[in-house]
């Protein structure tokens, strides 16, 4: 699978999207961990108009005339967090009627007043992944969201959060979901083997079609209306994932489930991610010899439902000998947002290196979304999405102070309102029910979360 | 009591470079001698000497064995089936007569999962969601049986005041009134109830050297009361014998709890208390122990307001505050309080008062601190050792050992 294509293309809307920032900024004598090379103990980070300019030694990075210079003595600074897969934002995608909704885009659907927007920045997430849930076998688009905003305002417009493709369209994923979540009654599949069933006759069908719009494709590259089938917007967005345009983001757990969506990555060809895959310890070497990425998901405890009754705190360590692209997501609100680096220090307590580890919150993420030329690490050119925190990134004592999208200050823990969201109290409260299948119907059969 | 005897032979050492005692300052390069399940001796390595014949353990940081305040583990089971959950009967509102001891797996896997990190004791058992759901205890994580973990036995009995336990349509209990209106009813059923029988129980005695014909008087048998499990347990409570655990998180709610306690002179632990930041002085005055919703609990629902800083400022106050891994319906299927503690760490609290939630302090609000909670000679030789500082996300717990016996020995 070849990450990182569509990724050099997305920048060039968005990045002209970005605000003013015209001063440029310089943070000095900082730890700098860049996520792409070694870290720099005593670092100049200089980022201008929302692009990094120059990272390197203090010693050697020359400081433009008319910088503002921050001492960031002490401080460390990090890439900004990638999420690859979050629920922020209470969106719903696909609804109860069927269990396959390409069509379905959850940019329509999330609220970018919901709190859980400004719980993200307060945990250092600069781009995030919303998805749909996993209870259909695709319950719709996916979104890939830069959190920006303008000081002192909330995040008011979700156009305003799109990274853009040259197209000038959202980059976007399709999710995906098999096992147990996504099987209910008709017309949602019963069995496992008929999930697969559901989906291989949908992407025939998406063939099909994806060879009559070609067939009616005329030698200037225009169409001939009376050959072209009438539009289809679901078969037209599984048309982008044959094509390879749209990456898979498929929630699977138990290794038979992660090798039946193998099975028909290779049948079809299309580029996945494979997300929590609670049993990938069982099926590593297979993961990686299949060359898909996998987005972990770090739980406090097993269980909780079937297919997760052996997730492991090694999964990530276990990918990452195995020579699997791993990243790590929130899936928020299974963990909270604030708390993603912390998921990203468990993992190292399972075995994941620490290098691993910090690029799986960073650029291994940014690339799992086709954004790797641009997020994910602090290199020149690459957006100035980045973290300035209190100490070293997997301490439970370090606090994130502030952090940075596009050299635009959009969380600082000096803020009284942002340090509310940071550390919770009266106002923090979420505003929306957040939609997520299982996990809601979980806590109303209990009896928490609202009536019975 | 056979778990311990099997295990009293063993005489274990522990040699750590630091030995958070709970029961004075921190011992640096600390012994502790472990004989016969309990703790023998604790001190300087300069002062303690490890006697021939004991096996010896090293690690970096021992602190007394954690204890988890507040959770459903072994009641409420790993694969969440409706076979493995056993915390909350929901046929009725109130019931005070469902036993833990009655409900607990010690197999099941989440109990083994939390000892490996360093959880020797759990206070389990019914979980919030119905106005009174039923008991309470604590048990240690080891043991094959119920009667061979258990430390103490109806320790609480669990009560919810919030929406919580609020139920839909035309059933009861669906407002907050009325969840205080029959709270009150039954506490009131159980004080008369429980006073019938103590006279009856008085005049018994009395009559009892001179009544030697068999005749009964008519009118006492009329007034003695048949048993009755529910009220005898809520008798308990009223008696102050058994602390009253209420779950609530708004300050309205809250403001309920105080004001039931103050009505039955009850003793009464607040259970989860999202917002009692915004009640310090009325629940610091009250000498009301709080044993908080875990710092990382999701911040929802009734939850929304709550606040990591919580502890902090209740300790700040005097109150006395306990770290639970509270219920959890979903993913993940428990929390572990070492990691619920380290974040108040990080938010106000020392490192030992953020580990005397989880230690001293919620063994007193369970009221098993004769035995649990401080590492002293004559306490449950129950240790918990670490290679760094246990908060720390990338620290390991590198030993469990319950009764004088290691449990857990594998780097988790």
């Amino acid at each position: 699978m070849q990450f990182g294509f569509f990724g050099a293309v997305a920048c060039v809307l968005a990045c002209a999207a970005a605000h003013a920032q015209d001063t440029p900024l310089a943070f000095t004598h900082a730890r700098v961990i860049t996520a792409s090379g070694p870290e720099i103990a005593d670092g100049t980070l200089v980022v201008h108009k929302g692009t990094i300019l120059a990272v390197g030694d203090a010693g050697q990075v020359a400081i433009p005339a008319g910088a503002e210079i921050i001492d960031a003595r002490g401080k460390v600074i990090m890439p900004g967090l990638v999420d690859t897969h979050s629920h922020i934002g209470g969106a719903g995608g696909a609804d109860g009627s069927a269990p396959i909704q390409p069509d379905v885009r959850v940019l329509d659907a999330i609220n970018p007043l919901d709190s859980g927007f400004r719980r993200a920045v307060a945990g250092g997430i600069t781009t995030v992944n919303v998805m749909p849930g996993s209870g259909h076998l695709l319950s719709g688009q996916t979104v890939y969201l830069k959190l920006r905003r303008k000081a002192g305002k909330p995040f008011a417009r979700i156009d305003d959060l799109f990274i853009r493709d040259d197209k000038g369209n959202p980059t976007r994923g399709i999710k995906m979901a098999n096992g147990t979540n996504s099987q209910r009654e008709a017309p949602f599949p019963g069995t496992r083997a008929k999930s697969a069933a559901l989906v291989r006759e949908r992407f025939i069908k998406a063939q099909e079609y994806a060879a009559k719009v070609e067939a009616a494709r005329n030698p200037d590259g225009t169409f001939d209306p009376a050959k072209r089938p009438p539009r289809d917007l679901g078969l037209e967005a599984l048309g982008d994932v044959l094509s390879g345009a749209t990456v898979v983001h498929h929630h699977t757990h138990r290794a038979d489930d992660i090798m039946t969506v193998l099975r028909l990555q290779r049948e079809f060809g299309f580029r996945v991610v494979l997300h929590h895959v609670s049993e990938a310890w069982k099926v590593a070497d297979e993961i990686a010899a299949a060359g898909a990425g996998c987005s972990i998901i770090v739980i406090d405890s097993p269980g909780g439902k079937l297919e997760a009754a052996e997730l492991s705190l090694g999964t990530g360590g276990a990918l990452e000998r195995a020579g699997a692209a791993v990243c790590i997501h929130t899936d928020d609100w299974i963990t909270d947002s604030r708390r993603f680096l912390r998921s990203a220090a468990l993992a190292v307590r399972g075995g994941m290196s620490r290098e691993g580890a910090l690029r799986a919150v960073t650029l291994a993420g940014a690339k799992m979304l086709d954004l790797g030329e641009r997020v994910g690490s602090l290199e020149p050119g690459k957006d100035a999405d980045f973290l300035v925190l209190s100490g070293d990134p997997f301490s439970v004592y370090t606090k994130i102070e502030k952090t940075y999208v596009e050299g635009q200050l959009v969380f600082d823990l000096a803020n009284p309102e942002d340090h509310l969201f940071a550390v919770g109290g009266f106002g923090a409260g979420r505003d929306q029910e957040p939609y997520l299948c299982c996990a809601k119907q979980a806590l109303q059969d209990a009896g928490i979360g609202g009536g019975e | 009591m056979t778990a311990l005897a099997a295990s009293a032979s063993a005489q274990v050492a522990i040699r750590a470079d630091v030995v958070h005692t709970m029961a004075g300052e921190p011992i640096r390069d600390g012994v502790v001698l472990m004989r016969d399940g309990k703790i023998e001796a604790v001190g300087p390595a300069t002062q303690v000497k490890i006697p021939e014949g004991y096996t010896l353990l090293r690690a970096a940081i021992a602190t007394p064995g954690l204890i988890d305040a507040r959770g459903t583990v072994g009641v409420s089971g790993l694969l969440n089936q409706k076979q493995d959950q056993d915390q909350l009967d929901r046929s009725s509102p109130i019931q005070p007569e469902l036993r833990a001891i009655d409900a607990y797996n010690p197999n099941d896997p989440l109990v083994q999962w939390v000892r490996s990190f360093g959880i020797t004791a759990v206070h389990t058992g019914h979980a919030p969601g119905e106005l009174i759901s039923g008991q309470t205890m604590v048990v240690k994580t080891s043991g094959r049986t119920v009667e061979a973990a258990l430390v103490k036995d109806g320790v609480t009995v669990a009560a919810t005041l919030s929406p919580w336990a609020q139920k839909s349509g035309d059933r009861s209990t669906g407002t907050r009134g009325k969840m205080v209106a029959m709270l009150r009813e039954q506490l009131i059923k159980a004080r008369e109830y429980r006073e019938k029988r103590e006279s009856k129980a008085a005049s018994a005695l009395k009559d009892s050297p001179t009544d030697t014909s068999g005749d009964s008087k008519p009118e006492t048998t009329k007034e003695e009361p048949a048993r009755d499990l529910r009220l005898e347990m809520l008798g308990r409570v009223i008696a102050g014998e058994v602390p009253l655990l209420v779950s609530a998180n708004r300050a309205q709610d809250i403001q309920n709890v105080l004001r039931l306690a103050d009505e039955f002179g009850i003793r009464v632990i607040l259970d989860s208390g999202a917002e009692a930041y915004q009640l310090i002085d009325e629940i610091a005055a009250r000498k009301i122990p709080v044993i908080i919703h875990p710092s990382m609990a999701r911040a929802y629902g009734e939850l929304e307001n709550m606040s990591v800083e919580t502890p902090a400022k209740l300790v700040a106050a005097g109150v006395r505050v306990a770290m639970q891994s509270g219920y959890e319906s979903y993913v993940p299927k428990t929390r572990v309080v070492l990691f619920e503690a380290g974040i108040t760490a990080a938010h106000g609290l020392s490192f030992e008062q953020a580990l005397a939630l989880v230690t001293r302090d919620a063994a007193m609000i369970l009221g098993v601190q004769s035995r649990l909670g401080t590492l002293e000679p004559g306490k449950d030789a129950d240790v918990a050792l670490f290679d760094g500082d246990p908060f720390e996300f990338t620290s390991k717990c590198v030993g469990v050992i319950i009764n004088g016996e290691v449990v857990s020995s594998t780097p988790r």
